[in-house]
C-alpha cells in the first residue's frame, strides 16, 4: 500500500473492505456457536454405540429427554418428588394467581395493540408463566418431606438464590463506599480482588475455610460442639458452601457497577430531595434508585446469564456430592459424557439451554424494559 | 435519662448536612472494615498454608507466620524443583493459551465491532433462514446418515447458492446492524456444555485434540461476544468526522482502522484486553474436554490435585498462589482499567 499505488491485493482487500471486516466473527460464532448448537440438538436425539474401532450414532428421537423427564434419569435431573403439604400448596395457588393476574393485566392493556404484536407478546408470556409455574411445583415438591432436588433444582437455586444474595450484598456495599467516605480508593480495590481469582482456586480455599476440624473457623466450630459436623455429606450444608463461594466472587461485580452507578448520579437532586426532607429510606426509594435502576437490570440480566453455567465451584468443592445433591446442570452433564452417555449429556445441556433462555429473555422483557423506562 | 437522649441525639445526627452522624460513620466502617476482612482473608489463607508444614495444617489451625508457626519453603520447593516440568509447562500452556486467545479474540471482535458501527449492513431474512435450514441438514446427514463431510457440505452450498438466486428477490426483509449486534452478544448465553461436545469432536476429526491451537481458537470464540459488545461502545464514541477527512485525503478503509481508529481506541482496547485476558485464564470447562496432557492449562492442573493423592493443601495452595498472583498483581495494578472492561456495557444500560 506504499510508494505508487496499491497493489493488487490490496485493492482487492479496499474493495471488499466491509465484508472483511465483519466475516471473521460471524464465521468464528457460526463454527463455534451456530454449528455446534445445532449439532449439538442433532446428538441430543441420538444414542452413542460404541463400534470394534469407534462409534456410531443412532437415532432414538425424543427419548434421551424421555428418560431425563420421566424415566429412569428423573431422579437425577429433576429429583425426587413428594406430594405437596398444604403451605406448599397454597404458595403455589398464590404464586399461579399472581401470574394469571400479571397476564389479564397485559391482555387489558394491550388491547388496542396490533394483533400480531399481542399475540407474540402473549405467546412469550404464556411460555415464561408455564415454565416459572412448573418449575416452581418442582421445587416445592422435591424440598418436600420425602423429596429430593435433582440437578436442575440445584441449579435453580444456585443461580435464583445466588443471584439475589450477590445482587443485595453488593448493592448494600455500593451504598455504603457511595457515602462521603475516606479511603475509597482501598476499598474498591480489596473488594475488586476475588473477582479476579480463579473459580477453581475458590474452590479449593473454601474448602479449606469450611473445614470444621482443621481451618481457622475450628475453635468456633469447637466452641459449638461441632467440630465433627460434616457439611459435605449435608446436602443443604454443602449447597450452601457452594454457594458462599459463588458469592466471594461475585458481588465484587455488582458492587462495582451498582457504585459506578451512583457515583455518575447528579449531587444536586440528592440535596435537593434531603432540603425537602426527605429521610434516607425515602431518598433511596424515589431518588437513589429510579437513577441506578437501568444499571441494576444489566448488572442482574449479565449475573442470570453466567450464573447458569456454574461448573467448576460444585465439581472441585463437593465433587458434586453428598450424592448429587450440589451437581449443576453443566456437572451433569459433564458426568454424563464422561460415562460415554453423549445423547445424555446433549439433552441435559438442552435443558439448561432452554431454561436459561427462557428465564433470560422474560427477564429482559418484563423486568429489565420496564427498568429502563421503555 | 436526659442526658442519655442528648448523646443519642449527638451520635445520630450528622455535624453537617449531607454528611454522616457519628454513629452512622462507625457502623458504615465497620461494615466496609468486615466485608474487607471477608474479601482478604481467603487469599491470606492461601498464601499462609502455601509456607505451612503437614503438621501444621493437620494438628489444627494455626494463623499467623513466626509467631503461631515457623514458615518452610517445603511446598515451594516440592512444586518449582522436585516437580519442575510438570508444573512448568500447564503454566506456560496457560500463559500462551491466555494471551493468543485474547489477541485474537480481540483483533477479530474489535474489527467486526468498528464495521458494526461504521458500515450499514442488510442481511435477507430468507437467507439467514435458509442457511440455517440447510447447516441443520448437513449436519443431521453426517451424523446420523454417515454422509461424508465435503459432500454434504458442496451439496448444501450448491443449493444455498441456487436458491437464493432463485428466491433471493421474492423476500424483501432484512436484518439490520442492531439484528447483527444483537445475535453475536447473544451468542453469550449459550451454555459451553451445550456447545464443546460437537467442537470436541470436530478437533478430533481433524487431530487437533489437546493442542493449543484448539484452546486458542475456542476462547477466542466464546468471547468474541464480550469483545464485540464492549468494543462497540467505544467506537462509537469516536467521532467520525476524522475519519471522513481521512477518507478524503484517499486513506483506504484498512488503513484509516490500523491507524486513526484503533489508536484512538486504545483505552478501550485495554480494558477489554485484560477482562478477556483474565476470563481465559481462569477458564476451566472447555479446557477440561480439549486438553488432557499436552495443552493442560493451570486451572486443570490445580483441580487435579484432588484426585491424586487426597488434598495436600501446602502443594495446592503453592499453586493456587501461582495462579492468582499475576492477576491480582495485574489488578491492583490496573484495577480502574480492568474494571472499566467490567463496566461499560453494564453501566450503559
Amino acid at each position: 500500500m506504499r510508494g505508487t499505488g496499491p497493489s493488487f491485493f490490496g485493492r482487492l482487500a479496499e474493495r471488499w473492505a466491509d465484508q472483511i471486516l465483519i466475516w471473521p466473527a460471524v464465521l468464528l460464532l457460526l463454527a463455534f456457536s451456530i454449528f455446534p448448537t445445532i449439532a449439538s440438538a442433532t446428538l441430543a436425539l441420538s444414542r452413542l454405540d460404541l463400534v470394534p474401532g469407534g462409534f456410531t450414532l443412532g437415532w432414538v428421537g425424543l427419548r434421551n429427554f424421555e428418560r431425563l423427564l420421566f424415566g429412569s434419569r428423573q431422579d437425577h435431573l429433576l429429583g425426587t418428588m413428594a406430594p405437596l403439604g398444604p403451605l406448599a400448596r397454597g404458595l403455589w395457588l398464590l404464586a399461579a394467581l399472581l401470574v394469571l393476574a400479571g397476564l389479564a393485566r397485559f391482555l387489558w392493556r394491550g388491547r388496542g395493540r396490533p394483533p400480531l404484536a399481542l399475540l407474540a407478546g402473549l405467546l412469550g408470556r404464556l411460555l415464561a408463566a408455564a415454565l416459572f409455574l412448573a418449575l416452581l411445583a418442582l421445587v416445592l415438591s422435591t424440598n418436600a418431606r420425602g423429596g429430593f432436588p435433582g440437578s436442575l433444582v440445584t441449579t435453580l437455586v444456585y443461580v435464583l438464590g445466588g443471584v439475589t444474595i450477590q445482587f443485595l450484598l453488593g448493592l448494600g456495599l455500593a451504598l455504603l463506599v457511595a457515602r462521603p467516605i475516606e479511603g475509597r480508593r482501598f476499598f474498591r480495590v480489596v473488594f475488586f480482588l476475588p473477582l479476579m481469582v480463579t473459580p477453581v482456586g475458590i474452590a479449593y480455599a473454601f474448602r479449606m475455610l469450611a473445614d470444621t476440624g482443621k481451618g481457622p473457623l475450628a475453635p468456633i466450630w469447637r466452641a459449638f460442639g461441632l467440630q465433627e459436623f460434616a457439611w459435605a455429606a449435608d446436602p443443604w450444608a454443602a449447597r450452601i458452601v457452594v454457594m458462599i463461594g459463588d458469592t466471594w466472587q461475585w458481588t465484587p461485580f455488582v458492587f462495582l457497577a451498582l457504585l459506578a452507578a451512583l457515583e455518575t448520579q447528579p449531587k444536586d437532586q440528592v440535596e435537593a430531595a434531603r432540603l425537602d426532607g426527605a429521610g434516607p429510606l425515602q431518598l433511596f426509594r424515589f431518588v437513589t434508585w429510579p437513577a441506578i435502576a437501568p444499571v441494576a437490570a444489566t448488572v442482574v440480566l449479565i449475573r442470570l446469564i453466567e450464573a447458569f453455567k456454574i461448573v467448576d465451584l460444585p465439581n472441585v468443592l463437593t465433587n458434586g456430592g453428598p450424592g448429587f445433591a450440589t451437581e449443576s446442570l453443566t456437572l451433569h452433564a459433564f458426568i454424563a459424557w464422561r460415562t460415554q452417555d453423549l445423547g445424555g449429556s446433549a439433552a441435559v445441556g438442552y435443558i439448561l439451554l432452554f431454561v436459561a433462555v427462557v428465564t433470560c429473555t422474560s427477564f429482559l422483557n418484563l423486568v429489565a424494559k420496564g427498568a429502563r423506562g421503555r | 435519662m436526659t442526658a442519655e437522649a442528648g448523646l443519642w441525639k449527638r451520635l445520630t445526627t450528622p455535624r453537617e448536612l449531607g454528611g454522616m452522624s457519628p454513629l452512622g460513620a462507625f457502623l458504615t466502617y465497620l461494615a466496609l472494615g468486615l466485608w474487607s476482612f471477608v474479601c482478604l482473608f481467603p487469599l491470606y489463607w492461601i498464601l499462609i498454608t502455601s509456607f505451612k508444614l503437614p503438621l501444621h495444617v493437620n494438628d489444627g489451625p494455626v494463623y499467623v507466620p513466626f509467631v503461631d508457626f515457623t514458615p518452610s519453603l517445603h511446598a515451594w520447593e516440592y512444586i518449582f524443583v522436585d516437580l519442575g516440568n510438570d508444573t512448568l509447562r500447564p503454566y506456560l500452556n496457560s500463559v500462551v493459551v491466555a494471551l493468543a486467545s485474547t489477541a485474537l479474540a480481540l483483533l477479530v471482535g474489535s474489527l467486526a465491532a468498528y464495521a458494526l458501527t461504521r458500515v450499514r449492513y442488510r442481511v435477507s431474512l430468507a437467507a439467514v433462514g435458509l442457511f440455517l435450514l440447510l447447516l441443520a441438514a448437513v449436519v443431521v446427514a453426517v451424523v446420523l446418515a454417515g454422509v461424508p463431510w465435503w459432500l454434504a457440505a458442496a451439496v448444501a452450498l450448491a443449493l444455498l447458492i441456487f436458491l437464493l438466486r432463485a428466491l433471493g428477490q421474492r423476500f424483501r426483509r432484512h436484518l439490520g446492524n442492531e439484528d447483527i449486534l444483537f445475535w453475536m452478544i447473544s451468542n453469550r448465553i449459550l451454555p459451553p456444555v451445550v456447545a464443546v461436545l460437537p467442537i470436541y469432536m470436530m478437533f478430533q476429526k481433524l487431530g487437533l485434540l489437546d493442542t493449543h491451537l484448539a484452546l486458542i481458537v475456542t476462547y477466542a470464540a466464546v468471547n468474541l461476544p464480550i469483545v464485540v459488545w464492549l468494543m462497540r461502545d467505544f467506537f462509537a464514541t469516536i467521532p467520525y468526522e476524522i475519519e471522513e477527512s481521512a477518507q478524503i485525503d484517499g486513506a483506504g478503509r484498512f488503513r484509516i482502522v490500523l491507524t486513526i481508529v484503533l489508536p484512538l481506541a486504545r483505552a478501550g482496547l485495554a480494558a477489554t484486553f485484560l477482562l478477556v485476558l483474565i476470563l481465559a485464564w481462569n477458564e476451566y470447562l472447555l479446557a477440561l474436554f480439549l486438553s488432557t496432557a499436552k495443552a493442560q492449562t493451570m486451572p486443570l492442573l490445580v483441580a487435579g490435585q484432588n484426585a491424586t493423592r487426597g488434598p495436600q493443601w501446602w502443594y495446592m495452595s503453592v499453586l493456587i498462589v501461582l495462579m492468582v498472583a499475576p492477576v491480582v498483581v495485574l489488578a491492583i495494578a490496573l484495577q480502574r482499567f480492568i474494571a472499566r472492561g467490567f463496566l461499560v456495557g453494564a453501566v450503559k444500560g
